[in-house]
């Protein structure tokens, strides 16, 4: 095949598919999204979202053990999630290939922290492959099945956001490996951790790690770049191109394979070198393992590299005493573009209302965190995904109402809630609970990208054949309100998320029934789903108050007197300001 | 060729996805290295958005340091002041003369800068009115392509690429009013 422009994430889809892997399973989440859905586009694979990252992991094991190579995709926290299956995998093997992509976010482009997944690599000891480009992306996904196989280990295939969302020039064979599925056979032993099955498989492990030390130091993916022998860089990934980019005549140590690492390759190199360092990114993974083998690093002349967020040329280039091009400095009295709610958007006039009541909102991840942001500062915690339930009981047992009088409300949406947010529940309803609880059902998975989910039943497969996103879709649709009842909940409402005297009233009857559990309901389609637009309404007499202007829509703005006006480019028609105007100046386009 | 990073800065819905696409496919076809990278997720939401292509013969980075902008195309004016410390000496700056109202604004937190006509001009930027152009060739979602026009006379490549480029990545209907949009901001960078 010619060579082609592709991201990391399409990369490894493409390296996936050529390496026969007829089993995709993840959970959204940015940077690794693409990567499933660009394998689903492939013949002779299934792919499919699972509600969150544990179980695509376990439906992983699953499959690998039963015989068929499987990716399992997800973002850095989503390792998280599945850290517990991740624990136990690692001791007892595979049987066909398994692969596990880990995405992570310097910088939290998209994220809610900043890891290094490789740690997790090392804690489970199982292979991490660690690629810089496209291409490395590609070959390191075909190299990292041969090796889940040859060393019967799940391995971790770890890129960064600038990996993942980098498109660069690939060549790919275009030809799928004929890989027949493997037996499978009973083996109890090797599959049924219990603690005489797990003592014994530790000690398999750790032989394997004997091994795979070895390959580490034989292998093709690590490699020595000897330049000028002054200074000598040991990196890893996205961050061996900054460092071509900084210090072109550095001598480089690549590592492709970050787990296990190759002891004596490295004391070789830093023995080459006059002086030995460690370049790496928002983390210490790689110095301190290289530290503890005995190996001198060195400090940078002009500094130590940042410890936090993403690393750039330029920040190499101010730690080596690099001159920076020179340049304008950076504007400081610009208004900021931070990300906010479209026009349209149905989590709009429901943190409207929580800001009106003062509540401290106890939000999650989505679309809805920007609830946090100006004009509506109406989310006052993000953790983890399904947080916002479990914090929301914590806080009521802190007693935070009484002592604040402001009503304490949990808010999430609807995959989030599918991912961790049932089990967050069903605590809360178990112990007693009386708080009040929101589900944000906008009908689809929107910060990633508009994914299908168990809450409308969009499977993996109905988005990559382009049905328009609700209709029809193949997967079973998840009925909230009945699954909120049948969870213990007596108090649930749904509630039109486009209605805002029908959001007020739900929510005053909820906070006021200060004696039982509430969950309400709020549904609208997100508009990056439902793309209807109706015409814009008309403002005629605007008084100027400025009520309409604090809902926060990207389509509303003030004339030179101060009025309301419409961008009809932005608008899509939705009604919102019309029912936020105290006065009925705004009025619908019939 | 040595390596030449070009910076797209707009805001989320612009287009700076398709035309970063036009500009990776032209210098792939004339044989270069090209590196492309975007910022995805939270930025969507009508945030500041920009995108990054390095071509050459070879390419190292796939990130634009300050300084190290050879060219900055801005599909709104205000973004290209907030990205003006990426511009290179002797870099160039190609910039939709239009401003689209932020909600700090809107809301009451911030102001527009009043100014920004003419601190793009003492940076040497030029002026492009793409939004005007797109709209009097009865294209209005052509903006991007005719900034793309503009951003072509910064670089040496082949006029017939960029015609391939964008026939093989636009809607079928639309490539003649494309095409059109390409040659028209061509001749107003020019101008």
């Amino acid at each position: 095949m010619d060579k082609q422009l592709l991201s990391g994430n399409e990369a490894i889809a493409q390296g996936a598919w050529e390496a026969g892997v007829r089993v995709g399973v993840g959970y959204p989440g940015t940077p690794s999204t693409e990567t499933l859905e660009s394998l689903v586009r492939h013949e002779d694979t299934h792919c499919e979202w699972a509600p969150n990252e544990k179980v695509a992991l376990e439906v992983a094991i699953g499959a690998a053990m039963g015989g068929v190579r499987t990716l399992a995709a997800m973002k850095h926290v989503g390792v998280n999630v599945a850290a517990d299956p991740l624990m136990s995998v690692c001791n007892t093997g595979v049987n066909a290939g398994l692969v596990i992509l880990a995405a992570d976010d310097p910088s939290c482009y998209s994220s809610q922290n900043e890891q290094d997944s490789r740690n997790y690599a090392a804690f489970a000891r199982i292979p991490c492959l660690d690629a810089a480009d496209s291409q490395e992306a590609y070959d390191m996904t075909r190299r990292a099945f041969e090796i889940s196989e040859e060393f019967d280990a799940p391995v971790m295939l770890h890129e960064t956001m600038r990996v993942a969302h980098t498109r660069t020039m690939t060549s790919a064979t275009g030809r799928r490996d004929d890989v027949a599925p493997r037996p499978y056979a009973d083996d109890i032993g090797k599959f049924v951790m219990m603690p005489a099955n797990a003592v014994r498989r530790r000690l398999v492990v750790d032989a394997r790690t004997e091994r795979l030390v070895e390959f580490a130091e034989q292998t093709d993916l690590n490699r020595a770049e000897m330049r000028d022998t002054r200074i000598g860089v040991i990196c890893a990934g996205a961050v061996y191109e900054h460092v071509r980019e900084a210090l072109p005549d550095a001598s480089t140590f690549k590592l492709g394979l970050s787990w296990p690492l190759p002891p004596q390759r490295l004391a070789q190199f830093a023995a080459s070198v006059d002086e030995c360092y460690v370049v790496e990114e928002a983390s210490d993974y790689l110095s301190l393992r290289i530290l503890a083998m005995g190996i001198v690093l060195s400090t940078p002349c002009a500094g130590p590299l940042p410890l936090a967020g993403e690393l750039k040329p330029a920040s190499i280039r101010e730690s080596f005493g690099v001159d920076a091009p020179r340049h304008r400095d950076a504007a400081t009295d610009l208004p900021p573009r931070p990300p906010a709610f479209c026009p349209g958007c149905p989590h709009r006039l429901v943190f409207c209302e929580l800001r009106r009541i003062k509540a401290i909102v106890t939000g999650d991840i989505g679309c809805y965190t920007l609830g946090a942001v100006a004009p509506y500062s109406a989310c006052h915690s993000v953790i983890d995904m399904g947080a916002s339930f479990s914090m929301a009981h914590g806080m009521e047992l802190a007693g935070a109402t009484d002592r604040t009088g402001r009503p304490v409300i949990g808010v999430i949406g609807d995959s989030t809630f599918a991912h961790s947010g049932i089990t967050s529940l069903l605590g809360t309803v178990y112990n007693g609970g009386t708080g009040t609880l929101c589900i944000l059902d906008n009908r689809t998975t929107a910060m990633t990208g508009t994914q299908g989910n168990p809450v409308n039943g969009v499977t993996l497969t109905d988005s990559s054949h382009k049905t328009g996103p609700l209709d029809n879709p193949t997967g079973k649709a998840l009925d909230l309100v009945p699954l909120v009842r049948a969870l213990g909940v007596d108090d649930v409402a749904q509630v039109d998320a486009q209605d805002a005297k029908a959001i007020r009233t739900a929510l005053k009857a909820a906070v006021e029934n200060s004696d039982q559990l509430s969950v309400i309901v709020f549904m609208a389609p997100c508009r990056l789903v439902d793309r209807t637009r109706r015409p814009a309404p008309a403002i005629t007499d605007c008084r100027a108050c400025g009520t309409c202007i604090r809902i926060g829509c990207p389509a509303l703005g003030r004339d030179a007197d101060g009025k309301a006006i419409i961008d009809v480019n932005q608008c899509i028609g939705c009604d919102q300001c019309v029912q936020s105007c105290p006065f009925g100046c705004i009025k619908k386009e019939d | 060729m040595q390596t030449k990073t070009i910076l797209l800065v707009g805001v989320g819905g612009q287009g700076t996805i398709l035309a970063g696409n036009l500009l990776a496919m032209t210098a792939a076809e004339a044989g270069l290295d090209v590196k492309v990278s975007e910022i995805h997720g939270m930025s969507q939401r009508g945030g500041s958005v920009s995108t990054v292509i390095r071509v050459g013969e070879h390419v190292d980075s796939m990130v634009c340091d300050p300084g190290c902008a050879d060219v900055i195309v801005a599909f709104e004016a205000v973004e290209a002041l907030r990205a003006q410390q990426f511009l290179a000496e002797n870099g160039r700056m190609f910039v939709n003369d239009e401003q689209i109202v932020p909600v700090s604004v809107n809301i009451g937190n911030f102001d527009m800068p009043t100014d920004v006509d003419a601190r793009l001009k003492s940076m040497g930027a030029k002026l492009i009115p793409a939004g005007r152009i797109a709209r009097e060739l009865d294209s209005p979602r052509s903006t991007n392509v005719v900034l793309v026009g503009a951003l072509s006379t910064a670089l040496d490549f082949d006029e017939a690429l960029w015609h391939d480029a964008i026939a093989k990545r636009v809607p079928p209907k639309t490539v003649d009013a494309n095409l059109a949009a390409f040659e028209t901001g061509r001749a107003a960078a020019s101008e």
